[in-house]
């Protein structure tokens, strides 16, 4: 039998090895951004010779980035606030309300669990235009959110079963109407569940490629993804700038990651319920 | 809360007033709270996909109402592309890859790491890192990696004596490169459902196991892993309906090439569909894709028990 701190060893060296891997392409990144090309041809891997932030500060101070990250930005906050406020007002219905057909609506609704994204996005492309949206933030907006309906409706109809059933009966007695308390009480009651969603559907939103690359032609109103695309376009073999490029759009999405993994874990195992 | 303190409030005599409530509430916060979801899903989720079996009778070019029915042309023409049997070859290994490379990797990682320690909560968080960043993003990173000039495999392998080679640019290794590079990106987001499933498993079970002389491998083999199967059946079907979807990585690192030789469905449909405004034909390209999702999906809650309910 092996000893315990072989088997350690082992294990940490294992684990160590697969970091290694995960990050060494992300590093590689970050340093290539201060690398001139030529350097990074002879030395792809390693720290810089000098950290010249040139390629970084030149694209901070390019309009276009920021640009690009505020479109990204407006469209995830708009796709996260009318996801979870219509996706909760549903949720709300099924979890409180019987009425006839509700299993078939709910179901209804659930389908869009099965359906892979993809399949729709040339007749998504033709109605945005019938519509009148394209090149406009709702083109991405709109698609989305009705894309991320199906699993926040079956999360939160999950979290408002189990709210305590004697609350509603004595908001009821006191005559609170169903919209009321669904505003006043069942939304405050399930900020754990709302932020969890939102994370996701952010990161979902932010994330997003294949729907902006087909809606959205005018640079002006470009997602960073489009934006990082078009920048690689236009500076195909310069491998520094591009690195710098892509390091300085991954930096807000670790960031943003380090915080919300305590918030989600939080929202998961934390607080909850008990008032 | 304190608003709560009312229900100390006799409920008796009260029974009316709660009927009467329920009542008038009920049908405006139906009317209200339903339609906004029902609308948003229908219109951008039911409408197109049934949109896409209609379109897919015609060659259309997406301008004026299609009106050149061709009735099965479309699906004969994709059967009878060779691009299009790449595309879904390219697809059913990318579903392999992730069964049996990505979910054994992480499920052993997640046995190596789902105790919380400080130590293991790092790793944990630096093998999903990947799985947060967006596809383009790591798509561009690994280009540069796999690139033939510049890239850390061309300099590896000067360094061992030998000639660079252009991975992506390359028919035998484009492909396999990506499918590397789609391991790397999600394999912490499904050692991660395992890590969740990993810490529900009671401790006395595993600590018996232990007391009665069982070694860390005859443990994991036959007392975690079987607990956790409900789990790893949930991840399988993630990872297959991720892999019928693979589009983003793609786009940066090859872009479908070299040759048309790393195309998957939706890089299929996209270029040959949406790109040239082949609107029937790429929406046959997506009736296949759908009818896919659908068909694994039932296929594989039928086979596996019940699944799916993440």
């Amino acid at each position: 039998m092996k000893s315990i701190t072989t088997r350690n060893t082992l294990r940490v060296i294992i684990l160590i090895v697969v970091a290694s891997i995960v990050i060494g392409p992300l590093l590689a990144a970050f340093f290539g951004g201060f690398k001139g090309n030529s350097e990074l041809r002879t030395n792809p891997l390693w720290l810089p010779d000098s950290w010249d932030a040139g390629n970084y500060i030149g694209i901070l101070l390019d309009g276009n980035f920021w640009r690009y990250l505020g479109n990204s930005f407006f469209i995830s906050l708009m796709t996260v606030f009318l996801t979870l406020v219509v996706g909760a007002a549903a949720a709300y219905v099924f979890s409180q309300i019987r009425f006839f057909g509700a299993k078939m609506i709910l179901s209804y609704l659930l389908l869009g669990l099965m359906f892979p994204f993809a399949a729709a996005i040339l007749p998504l492309f033709i109605k945005v235009r019938d519509l009148g949206l394209l090149d406009t933030y709702w083109a991405v907006i709109l698609p989305q959110t009705a894309f991320g309906l199906s699993l926040a409706i079956l999360l939160f109809k999950a979290f408002f079963d189990q709210l305590p059933k004697e609350l509603f009966e004595a908001a009821y007695v006191d005559g609170c109407s169903y919209l009321r308390f669904f505003w006043s009480f069942t939304l405050p009651l399930s900020t754990p569940i709302l932020a969890t969603v939102g994370v996701f559907v952010f990161v979902q939103s932010w994330n997003n490629f294949l729907l902006p690359l087909v809606v959205l032609n005018d640079r002006s109103i470009y997602t960073w993804p489009l934006g990082m695309m078009q920048f690689q376009g236009e500076y195909l073999t310069q491998w520094n700038m591009i690195l710098a490029f892509v390091t300085l759009t991954i930096i807000p999405a670790v960031i943003f990651f380090l915080a919300a993994q305590k918030y989600i874990v939080a929202g998961l195992t934390g607080g909850s319920v008990k008032g | 809360m304190t608003t709560l303190d009312r229900t100390a409030v006799p409920r008796r005599g009260n029974a009316d007033r709660v009927k009467k409530g329920l009542v008038s509430g009920k049908f405006t916060a139906l009317l209200i709270l339903l339609p906004p979801a029902l609308i948003l899903f229908s219109l951008f989720v039911i409408l197109p996909l049934a949109d896409a079996v209609y379109y897919s009778g015609f060659s259309w070019n997406g301008y004026g109402a299609p009106s050149d029915f061709v009735g099965a042309q479309n699906y004969q023409r994709l059967l009878d592309h060779s691009v299009f049997h790449t595309a879904l070859w390219n697809t059913a290994k990318l579903i392999l890859v992730s069964l049996l490379i990505q979910m054994p990797l992480a499920l052993g990682l997640a046995l190596l790491v789902y105790r919380k320690t400080p130590t293991n909560t790092l790793f944990r968080l630096v093998f999903f890192l990947p799985y947060i960043l967006a596809e383009v993003a790591a798509g561009l990173i690994w280009s540069f990696v796999f690139d033939g000039d510049y890239g850390i495999t061309s300099s590896l392998l000067h360094a061992m004596g030998q000639e660079s080679v252009y991975v992506l640019a390359d028919h035998q290794w484009a492909f396999p490169a990506i499918m590397t590079v789609i391991v790397w990106k999600y394999f912490g987001f499904h050692m991660m459902i395992y890590i969740a499933a990993l810490q529900g498993v009671p401790k006395d079970l595993v600590e018996a196991a232990k007391l009665e002389g069982a070694k860390p491998r005859q443990v994991a083999l036959f007392v975690q892993i079987p607990l956790i199967k409900h789990a790893i059946v949930v991840s399988g079907f993630f990872a297959i309906i991720g892999s019928l979807q693979i589009f983003d990585i793609i786009i940066p690192m090859t872009n479908g090439g070299p040759s048309n030789s790393t195309h998957t469905i939706v890089t299929y449909l996209y270029s040959f569909g949406l790109s040239r405004l082949n609107i029937g034909f790429g929406s046959a390209a997506a009736v296949v894709l759908f009818v896919l999702a659908i068909g694994i999906a039932f296929f594989y809650q039928r086979t596996t028990g019940k699944g799916s309910k993440a």
